[in-house]
């Protein structure tokens, strides 16, 4: 599970071009900047390795392990992509 | 090592009571006095000594001594050291001084307390090192880009040197404003006797530590504890998480930079918070004025032949008089339009072609003559050219 | 292992101030990674932000403090090192932090960085080098690659680049480190490293400008202009390897690289360590003479 703070993204896509599962695509909902967010896609292999929350210059991306989802702070996951946070 | 003011081991330091020193040397005694626990400085005459004596002193004292690699670097360590909670001071002279600019008018819209002596020489450029002249009167006052109003003092003997090196930092604590002693080649490398004052001679300040709620607490406005102008100082490490920009900023210490209003209110409030205390501030000896109709103005090493020239008049029977400004900046107005209203004439004897000259034009009575009497070249005026002047009245 | 570990939304709300998000940062500039980085670093080391006071100067680079939830002091162009010397001096107590950027603190501030390095004054420096002034719209650096288009070097940079990294080793600075910002685990630890080791630290954080830099000088979106990173730095060990045991041709290409890694890391006392003994004993001294 990924969560985006959608309106921080500035479209770089380097989260995309540099998870090593290519798990993530961007999103096709523009947000405020008028750019792409990044999602999870449908069928992803997703390992929770992290590198994409490294990777993004703007901090808004957070990865959650599924048995964390519980805890996480945002509500309104939808289809791996939260709603602002 | 965190700095504690240690009033007994400074005056152990200090050594005697009454000694025969510099004035440069007056000048780092007043620090010590102070509490100064950073001196950040670069060699310069004539005002080496100044960091010469710190270097010396302050160590001992377990302040922090160190020669930057400039004086621009000095002045930003000084800025450094007072958000981190020191009382701090530089010394320089003309050129380091016009190096230290760009961060002087920093610690103005940081409102940051610190001192800066200048044992001012002749200019432009390199000028006469090792002589001494009033040449950054009006740097002092405009050298700086933007808005902005002055603190300044100019001691005109070694024991004004210590004292108002002490009254720099008071004033600076209070108003959160970086303050200027400006003395000058003569009476920086001039023996004299001064006298170490005991602590209860010398009532220090000490800025307002902020100790409201830091969540709501505004580091750039009015003060929640004293109501005035001058916001409670949150010092580094204090865990209010200050953020401090020379950027145009909100209350809250933020970049706001785009709207006029914010700017005005920013700048109206650094400097009337000084400036309504114009009057409270004023420091100004008077010299044979009750009955003057000619009067000198003047401040620092001019106020010493001019106050010769004085006697040596009375002694003939002219009715002469003296104004000196101990603290120049900001301008006494109110005093020297009462002195214009007074006397037929005003003589202004200065180390330069005419600075202070232009604000006593400004704001005296339009009835009043106002001769400049300008002397540059390192020299200091002798009494006799100054009699001269009181005898053509 | 992620279970360990906070998770980076609780990083943000431990770190970053309230409300000042998104940065100013163009699309893919590295600047966010390397405080994200410091944030982790900070976070490993389990330092308190109220123990903490940043410096910076002048640049993109240095409107990193207006981020950060802890005492900043956003100066001058070029300063921020000085100024962060005195807040040191009067606190030995904070762990003082500058960001800076390669114009900031190698062009103007050459003087103020090059002193602070060769007096082994306790701070971190984050330097974020770009190649170029961003902030002002993309005039040559100092650190620039010679050939390389400026909007004041518009036929080419014919001027040899600054090498931040060797400069400040050859000062005796007690940590240096140069890592690409696309490297996350290396700069982190760096960071750690730098933090936690006496007397100056620089970690010297290559970080792509596509706005300024890349695009001007036709490297490419962000990915390819990583890319470029990538073929042009090469670790340091792999440099050393090659120039002992390589062949012409790959001595040659290795030349023509930035080398990558910790440059210095070494334990001796800084200056504020040096001084704290000297005042300590000049107070004993007289204490003595005192007699008391």
């Amino acid at each position: 599970m990924i969560e985006v703070i959608k309106d921080w993204c500035k479209g770089c896509d380097i989260c995309v071009r540099r998870c090593p599962v290519h798990a993530l695509e961007t999103s096709d909902e523009l947000n405020k900047r008028g750019v792409y967010p990044p999602k999870l896609k449908e069928e992803n292999e997703c390992n929770y390795c992290r590198l994409c929350e490294l990777l993004c210059p703007d901090f808004a991306i957070t990865v959650v392990a599924e048995e964390r989802k519980e805890e996480s702070k945002s509500g309104l996951i939808i289809g791996g992509v939260a709603n602002e946070v | 090592m965190k700095y504690e003011r240690d009033p007994v081991r400074i005056r152990k330091v200090l050594g005697e009571k009454v000694q025969f020193i510099q004035g440069d040397m007056a000048v780092a005694y007043g620090g010590l006095l102070s509490g100064v626990s950073f001196f950040g400085g670069y060699p310069i005459t004539p005002a080496s000594e100044v960091a010469e004596g710190m270097a010396r002193l302050l160590p001992r004292v377990g302040g922090c001594f160190i020669q930057m690699e400039d004086e621009i670097a000095s002045i930003a360590a000084v800025i450094g050291a007072a958000w981190g909670g020191a009382k701090a001071m530089t010394a320089t002279s003309g050129p380091g001084f016009s190096l230290m600019m760009e961060n002087y008018g920093y610690a103005i819209m940081t409102e940051t307390p610190c001192v800066i002596a200048n044992v001012q020489r002749t200019g432009p450029s390199t000028g006469q090192p090792t002589l001494g002249a009033q040449g950054d009167m009006m740097q002092v006052r405009w050298g700086t880009h933007g808005d902005m109003e002055a603190i300044a003092y100019a001691p005109s003997t070694v024991q004004e040197c210590l004292d108002m090196t002490i009254d720099s930092f008071n004033l600076s604590e209070k108003y959160r404003h970086p303050v200027c002693l400006m003395t000058d080649g003569e009476v920086g490398h001039l023996r004299e006797k001064v006298v170490i004052p005991e602590e209860e001679e010398m009532p220090l300040i000490e800025r307002v530590e902020a100790t409201t709620d830091k969540e709501t607490f505004l580091p750039f406005a009015e003060s929640p504890t004293t109501g005035s102008k001058v916001p409670d100082f949150p010092t580094f490490g204090s865990g209010y998480r200050t953020y401090v920009t020379g950027l145009t900023h909100n209350d809250k210490g933020f970049p706001k930079t785009d709207k006029q209003p914010d700017h005005e209110r920013l700048v109206m409030r650094i400097i009337t918070k000084i400036t309504d205390d114009r009057e409270e501030m004023t420091d100004v000896e008077e010299i044979e004025l009750e009955d003057a109709e000619v009067a000198f103005v003047t401040y620092g090493a001019s106020a010493r032949p001019a106050e010769s020239a004085v006697a040596m008049a009375r002694a003939k029977g002219i009715k002469a008089g003296m104004l000196r400004m101990k603290l120049c900046w900001p301008f006494p107005r109110h005093i020297v339009n009462k002195v214009s209203k007074q006397v037929d004439k005003i003589i202004v004897p200065e180390m330069n072609l005419g600075q202070m000259y232009h604000p006593i034009v400004e704001y005296s009575d339009p009835g009043c003559e106002i001769v400049l009497a300008p002397k540059i070249g390192g020299e200091m005026h002798l009494p006799q050219e100054l009699l001269e002047m009181l005898e053509v009245s | 292992m992620v279970e360990d570990m906070i998770n980076a939304n609780e990083l943000r709300e431990k770190y970053l101030r309230d409300g000042m998000l998104p940065t100013i940062f163009c699309n893919g500039c590295g600047h966010g990674n390397s405080l994200d980085y410091v944030f982790w670093a900070i976070e490993e080391l389990g330092i308190d932000m109220d123990d903490v006071a940043l410096a910076s100067g002048i640049g993109c680079s240095s409107r990193i403090p207006g981020y950060v939830s802890a005492d900043g002091l956003h100066t001058t162009h070029g300063r921020a090192i000085a100024f962060a010397t005195g807040i040191k001096a009067a606190n030995p107590d904070l762990h003082v932090i500058v960001f800076t950027g390669d114009g900031d603190a190698t062009g103007i501030g050459g003087n103020h960085f090059i002193h602070a390095a060769r007096r082994n004054i306790d701070m971190t420096v984050i330097l974020l080098n770009n190649f170029i002034y961003g902030m002002t719209g993309g005039q040559l650096a100092p650190t620039a690659p010679k050939g390389s288009i400026a909007t004041t070097a518009p036929y080419g940079n014919i001027e040899h680049a600054f090498n931040i990294s060797e400069l400040t080793q050859a000062l005796g600075a007690a940590y240096v480190a140069r890592w690409p910002v696309f490297y996350p685990y290396q700069p982190i630890k760096s960071i750690k490293d730098a933090l936690s080791t006496p007397g100056f630290g620089l970690v010297e954080l290559m970080s792509p400008c596509p706005t300024a830099y890349g695009r001007r000088n036709k490297l490419g979106k962000i990915d390819a202009l990583w890319t470029w990173y990538e073929d042009n730095t090469m670790l340091m060990e792999d440099y050393d390897r090659i120039m002992d045991y390589g062949t012409e041709e790959e001595i040659a290409a290795a030349k023509n690289k930035i080398k990558i890694g910790v440059f210095q890391h070494q334990e001796r006392s800084g200056f504020f360590g040096e001084y704290d003994k000297m005042t300590t004993r000049l107070m004993e001294q007289d204490d003595a003479k005192w007699g008391v």
